[in-house]
């Protein structure tokens, strides 16, 4: 572990000049970087990439997990016993990390231009900015795992996960079920 | 489902249907609609300068008290404006109890809050909520609103270390998440009042939304009060009319200056006032109004600034400010998202003729936005019995209190 982390960490202070490698890879990142992916890239299924996502995002949701506000057996006990300190560190640190990079595949065109029309029409950029990067309390989206998108939305349009405000609720009212298959596959395939 | 078959007559009413269907054959999405009603994007432009605006969530983690802007507010001379107390994640609607306890609802936690008389210590007094934004009191009651309930714990203020656990007086109300958070308040009738918003931004809906209800304190009785309310978040009653006054929510996206807030006056139940067919009196919808008039709604006593959030309000009645602030109206602005150069942010007084029209509104307490960026947000405002006025910031999740001294300092 010690190794892929110090590894990472030289990725890291590629990607953000200035900061050196000893800025700190908090303790408590290791736990998070086995399942989320040692170099902000999730291979596992269900689990997001959280390379270079808005601290401010991140910061939001791992409160809301040790307060058990958003639900998942997992995250609410990793997050149980972290202090406010901790979450200030890890979100701050999952920021530093490089980007989730786009698939191999760049996706099928026709289903790519579809997809970014519907994008367009229904402004996904205006809150999480042009590029997907998204902006303070609003998460990057930009090659995020598929299946966790989908998932994320389905659970966003049904209540299932409230969220930290109503504002993916309301988006969401007069989106599909096969419309978010579009939306998660356009920005799980973003290049 | 009655939840199911709401969202349903909804979406039918909003002409949402057809999507519904279009959506069985793939890329057929794609072809050029009109962005259908109830999308909260409706009327956003693609300019780059629009896409720079998007609501400002508060931060989950409570600003400690050394780091507040506390000393940066600014009040009119002879007023003083000091912490009353911190560390309340998202503090929000605020209520005083008959013993001094007072009580701070939240919105993006799940957490109700007193503080202790004296010693201004916080304490939780029920947390695994629904967005408990509403909080009223009444008889040594504490009723609690969530998202789709209200319900209320008996004798709260005697059992602040050990409360009872809410019990739910009624539950007739949408679970929509898109401004379901409420406001609750108990009238000079005896009869709690509960707002219920409009869905969305901007959306035709249907009758159990849009309005203003009471319900009587064992949650029987329901009647709506006010309707064309789009998203009401403070009211209160006159001391001398008894006339309720309620704030509300203009619409998003219309324009960097329209519609402005309302601050309305219901003179008798079940007035209408225009959402979402006409907004602030004089404007009719672009998508909605057509067919409608504004001369059919009751129009607003006075415009509270255009997407300026003018949420809780209270009358004052105390004899610690100076006279002509007996019978004025404090509200708290929470502050603009939808507009280049943030508007509200801070506390404005209201000052009314004797016929309860509105003579002006000022500015009371600024200094939450500096350089465009807010230092703060005031939700609620709350009288004490020493005439103080509280001022509550789900920013910083602190409670500020305004004293008058007649020294300019």
């Amino acid at each position: 572990m010690g190794l892929a982390v110090l590894a990472f960490a030289g990725t890291a202070s590629a990607v953000v000049p200035g900061m050196a490698a000893s800025a700190a890879v908090p303790e408590k990142a290791e736990q998070c970087l086995a399942c989320h992916g040692e170099s902000g890239q999730s291979q596992t299924d269900g689990i997001p990439s959280l390379g270079a996502q808005q601290p401010a995002y991140t910061l939001i949701q791992l409160y809301m997990f040790r307060e058990k506000l958003r639900n998942s057996d997992v995250m609410n006990g990793m997050a149980k016993d972290l202090t406010d300190d901790d979450l200030h560190s890890l979100s701050d640190f999952m920021g530093t990390l490089p980007k989730p990079k786009p698939p191999a595949d760049a996706g099928d065109p026709v289903r790519m231009a579809a997809a970014k029309a519907l994008v367009d029409k229904e402004h996904c950029n205006s809150c999480h900015s042009a590029d997907f990067s998204g902006r303070d309390n609003i998460p990057r989206l930009a090659d995020q795992r598929e299946d966790y998108l989908a998932q994320t939305l389905r659970d966003y349009k049904s209540n299932k996960r409230a969220g930290y405000d109503a504002t993916m609720a309301e988006v969401l009212t007069p989106i599909s079920d096969a419309q978010i298959t579009e939306l998660a596959y356009y920005m799980a395939h973003y290049r | 489902m009655a939840c199911r078959n709401s969202f349903l007559r909804h979406a039918a009413l909003a002409g949402l249907v057809g999507l519904f269907t279009l959506d069985a054959a793939i890329p057929a999405f794609a072809q050029e609609q009109p962005l259908p009603p109830g999308s909260p994007l409706i009327g956003r432009p693609d300019s780059p300068e629009a896409a720079k605006l998007a609501p400002v969530s508060a931060p989950p983690l409570p600003t400690p008290a050394d780091k507040l802007p506390t000393a940066k507010l600014k009040v009119p001379p002879g007023f003083s404006v000091e912490l009353y107390a911190s560390g309340m994640a998202n503090a929000r609607s605020l209520r005083d109890g008959a013993k001094g306890t007072v009580f701070v609802g939240s919105r993006l936690v799940d957490k109700v809050y007193a503080i202790t008389p004296g010693d201004h210590k916080v304490k939780v007094i029920a947390s695994g909520l629904h967005r408990p934004n509403g909080v009223a009191f009444h008889d040594g009651t504490l009723y609690i609103a969530e998202l789709s309930k209200i319900s209320k714990i008996d004798n709260i203020e005697d059992t602040l270390d050990n409360p009872a656990k809410p019990t739910v007086i009624y539950d007739d109300l949408p679970a929509d998440e898109a401004h379901g958070w409420k406001f609750i308040s108990i009238g000079p009738d005896n009869r709690l009042y509960i707002p219920i918003g409009q869905p969305g931004n901007n959306v035709l809906h249907d009758s159990a939304h849009g309005q203003i209800r009471r319900i009587n304190l064992d949650g029987t009785g329901a009647e709506v009060v006010a309707y064309g309310v789009r998203n009401s978040v403070g009211f209160d009653w006159s001391p001398t009319s008894h006339e309720m006054y309620f704030t509300d929510n203009g619409r998003d996206w219309m324009s960097e200056d329209v519609p402005e807030d309302e601050l309305n006056r219901v003179t008798k139940a079940g007035e209408d006032f225009g959402a979402p067919y006409c907004y602030q009196g004089n404007i009719s919808d672009p998508e909605f109004g057509w067919g409608h008039s504004c001369s059919d709604y009751t129009p607003p006593v006075a415009l509270m600034g255009a997407h300026t959030a003018s949420l809780g309000m209270r009358f004052y009645t105390g004899s610690m400010f100076p006279a002509e602030y007996k019978g004025a109206i404090f509200v708290a602005r929470h502050g603009s998202w939808n507009r280049s150069k943030k508007l509200g942010g801070d506390v404005v007084v209201v000052k009314l003729n004797k016929d309860g029209t509105v003579k002006s509104v000022t500015p009371f307490l600024t200094g939450f936005i500096a350089d465009n960026n807010y230092l703060g947000r005031p939700v609620d405002v709350q009288p004490l019995k020493d005439g103080s006025l509280l001022v509550s910031d789900d920013w910083n999740g602190a409670v500020y209190r305004v004293t008058y001294t007649g020294k300019a300092k």
